[in-house]
């Protein structure tokens, strides 16, 4: 039974609409207003409310409307427009809209494979509660796991549960998270903080603002326990500016926590206290990295510090502090109410549980996924994310980020646990999954993510700081068609030297998508080197706009459409490109109905 | 804009910024969040405000401008009347994020990270604004616009300047 269903009347129904950042920026507001006009207007009694990500980003906006009998149905792609036909035919008339419905319990849909594979425990209730409300959260089981911690178990029972779940940190590195935690409780001291990095910076990656803006209670519960296992009565968390609307949730959820006496002191009656603030960052990638993270909540720049001593010994100002992301502690609560044996039953051997994937890039369905552990990356890419949006041949997943690498289409056997990933040279990381098919030069992909570790490095490491500059002007030189014999090799050398002589995550990760991509896609490199060629045809000093004559019917569609005026000829006859002008935007391949320009 | 030839213009200038120094203890660790505040109400970091922050809580001006320098959210120059946020996140630069952006800046005639000569229009690259199903994407203002081609961008400018019938 759906929350706030139990006490509507027969003939009553509910309308959610998806307002995560995606569904707002994919014009939800303009949708909830429709429907808001709607039952204004009709004076039907229904219920209008809202909810975070519901998974299917690339469906949005999302609707779904629940009738009386608690039976579901959500429509996707959702305008102002089809929003007053769904009210008019669905709610007034009683007949819903088949053609546009994505999921429904009574139905079977196109879009069913794309949740059949998942396995919801991180974003058990993203999508299914108003996030605003923290009486549907509690409806559905939030706070029950500390109150279970504070009422029936010691901390370090709290501590022995987490362990044996098997959960690791989902930041990236996949350190034991119950090893963590023990570490920050046998440190002996009178103060002692939680810290959540909500910093999520990897580019292509959005499941902790999914959890923060559609459930936050998950995340402030975890931190609790945390506290509770610890020994701290105070934590931050350390969100993305970026993510506004994340932060004004967190924000409401907090206060109706202090409100309802679950935040505070003597929660619940015990001796146990705990209270939360939030830290807005300011934008530095660096700060994903725990100790830049607490400088940068220190009020300092955001620069790693030496490690030993580790942050459960001295932390934030100076004491013991445990960190672990925003998907880490989202996974504590059901393991501390469900058992770790429970939790356990999902993944393989060494990765438990469940992961988070913000599935992006050229997939056809991409979204917010989450599956256990152990599934094949083709599961997740065709099965659930049905394959590449262009139709073309996949290539390779980018996965983890700037610390990441490609994991090339003949790897696509590789299963989803933290050692099978890390065995091709990617990372798990937090979860971003790039997905790219054969028109993506992998060379440009590496200088991608050199360029951007290269303006993040904060420079305290000279290999960081200049030779991640070094490698970027090798990259770009290669792209340009000015690379030269021996660049791999120095490439190479200088991967091994900045892995090896940089102090944090950042800079031992830097090298990563060179050196997957060096791994992989090695021809790639030769042939914009020795050939001068770029096999995907994306690097622009080495392509061509041509028109060919005998597919050009003059339909002057092109020419008019070049911003540089580098296309000329005659009305009905075939057009031609002055290459010594063209600045090869695309922008006439893109017009072109004829397929009469090609890149060569 | 001259702030401290006239005394009158000089404390109705400083204000905004009264009212946020007093919602802080003004320690090393309000600096960020002192810095936000001040961006959000002045558009940017004026030099004559943090001067007078170090001025007012002792911070010294290398924690100030360290910080100030540090982290890409904080400016030192005002920005146009509307800030154009492209993503150059990886999904959009795999959707062609990059083609977008010289769109724009020939549009615009601006380079990235420059501002129009009417004003109107900053155009910056962001990281990631994580909504990489709708790639590409930029932000104008709070407003999103996604699934961008070239042309695409083009004409959401060229909408900008029509509304106002310029």
């Amino acid at each position: 039974m759906r929350i706030g269903v139990s006490n509507m009347k027969k003939g009553d129904f509910k309308i959610i609409v998806g307002l995560g950042s995606c569904g707002i920026a994919a014009g939800g507001n303009k949708v909830y207003e429709a429907f808001k006009a709607n039952i204004e207007k009709s004076n039907k009694p229904v219920t209008l409310d809202e909810t975070g990500c519901m998974g299917m980003c690339y469906k949005e906006v999302l609707v779904e409307v629940i009738d009386s009998d608690g039976k579901s149905i959500i429509y996707g792609e959702v305008t102002p427009e089809k929003a007053n036909k769904i009210f008019e035919s669905h709610i007034i008339e009683g007949k819903p809209v088949i053609e546009w419905v994505v999921k429904a319990d009574d139905m079977e849909t196109s879009e069913d494979a794309f949740f059949n594979k998942q396995m919801r425990i991180v974003l058990r209730r993203c999508g299914a509660i108003n996030p605003e409300s923290i009486d549907e959260a509690i409806a559905m089981d939030a706070y029950k796991a500390i109150e279970k911690a504070i009422k029936t178990m010691t901390p370090e029972q709290v501590i022995e549960e987490v362990l044996n779940s098997g959960l690791r940190g989902r930041g990236g590195a996949g350190f034991p998270t119950g090893m963590k935690w023990k570490f920050a409780r046998a440190s002996q001291d009178s103060k002692k903080y939680i810290v959540c990095n909500a910093d999520e910076g990897d580019p292509g990656a959005f499941m902790d603002r999914s959890v923060l803006e559609g459930d936050p209670h998950s995340l402030i519960e975890g931190m609790m326990i945390a506290g509770y296992a610890i020994g701290a009565d105070e934590g931050y968390i350390y969100a993305r500016a970026e993510y506004p609307l994340a932060i004004q949730r967190l924000k409401i959820a907090i206060r109706d926590a202090e409100e309802r006496g679950l935040l505070g002191k003597n929660i619940l009656g015990s001796d146990f206290s705990f209270k939360i603030k939030i830290k807005e960052g300011a934008g530095a990638f660096v700060c994903g990295e725990e100790t830049a993270l607490l400088g940068s909540i220190e009020g300092k720049r955001g620069m790693p510090r030496m490690r030993p001593p580790f942050p459960a010994v001295k932390g934030l100002w100076d004491k013991p502090t445990n960190i672990n992301n925003v998907e880490t502690y989202a996974n504590v609560a059901y393991i501390i109410l469900h058992g770790a044996a429970e939790y356990a039953k999902y993944g393989t051997e060494k990765s438990k549980g469940t992961k988070v994937f913000a599935l992006a890039g050229k997939i056809a369905k991409g979204g917010l996924v989450e599956v256990p552990m152990g599934m094949q990356l083709k599961e997740i890419i065709y099965d659930i994310g049905g394959g590449t949006s262009s139709g073309k041949k996949f290539k390779a997943v980018q996965m983890g980020g700037p610390s990441g690498g490609c994991i090339p289409a003949d790897l696509i056997d590789t299963i989803i646990d933290y050692d099978s990933v890390n065995q091709t040279g990617a990372i798990m990381g937090s979860g971003g999954m790039v997905v790219m098919d054969e028109d993506n030069c992998m060379v440009d992909i590496a200088r991608f993510f050199l360029t951007f570790t290269q303006k993040e490095s904060c420079g305290k490491c000279t290999y960081c700081r200049i030779g991640t500059k070094r490698m970027l002007e090798i990259l770009e030189r290669i792209t340009k068609g000015e690379g030269k014999e021996g660049d791999i090799e120095l490439l190479e050398e200088l991967c091994a030297n900045i892995k090896k002589n940089s102090l944090c995550g950042l800079g031992q990760t830097a090298p990563n998508p060179v050196l997957t991509t060096l791994k992989y896609f090695r021809h790639e490199y030769e042939a914009h080197i020795r050939d001068k060629k770029c096999p995907a045809k994306q690097c622009k000093a080495l392509i061509e706009y041509k028109i060919l004559e005998d597919k050009c019917i003059g339909c002057t569609a092109c020419s008019r459409v070049c911003p540089v005026k580098a296309i000329s000829g005659e009305v009905k006859k075939a057009h031609k490109i002055d290459s010594s002008i063209c600045t090869k935007c695309g922008a006439c391949k893109a017009t072109c109905k004829f397929d009469a320009i090609i890149v060569e | 804009m001259s702030n401290k030839c006239c005394c009158n213009e000089r404390s109705h200038y400083f204000d905004k910024f009264d009212k946020i120094l007093a919602k802080y203890e003004g320690k090393e660790a309000d600096i960020i969040p002192i810095l936000q505040n001040i961006q959000e109400a002045y558009g940017y970091l004026p030099q004559d405000i943090l001067d007078e922050l170090c001025d007012r809580t002792g911070l010294h001006p290398s924690q100030v401008m360290g910080v100030a320098t540090f982290y890409s959210q904080f400016r030192l120059k005002p920005t146009g009347e509307n800030l154009i946020k492209l993503c150059f996140g990886t999904a959009c630069h795999v959707n062609g994020a990059e083609k977008v952006a010289e769109a724009l800046a020939d549009e615009l005639k601006i380079e990235i990270g420059g501002t129009t000569d009417d004003g109107r229009f900053t155009l910056e690259t962001v990281a990631c604004l994580g909504c990489c199903s709708l790639a590409p994407v930029m932000m104008i203002g709070d407003e999103t616009y996604g699934r961008l081609t070239p042309d695409k961008a083009r004409k959401i400018i060229r909408g900008f300047y029509e509304n106002r019938g310029e």
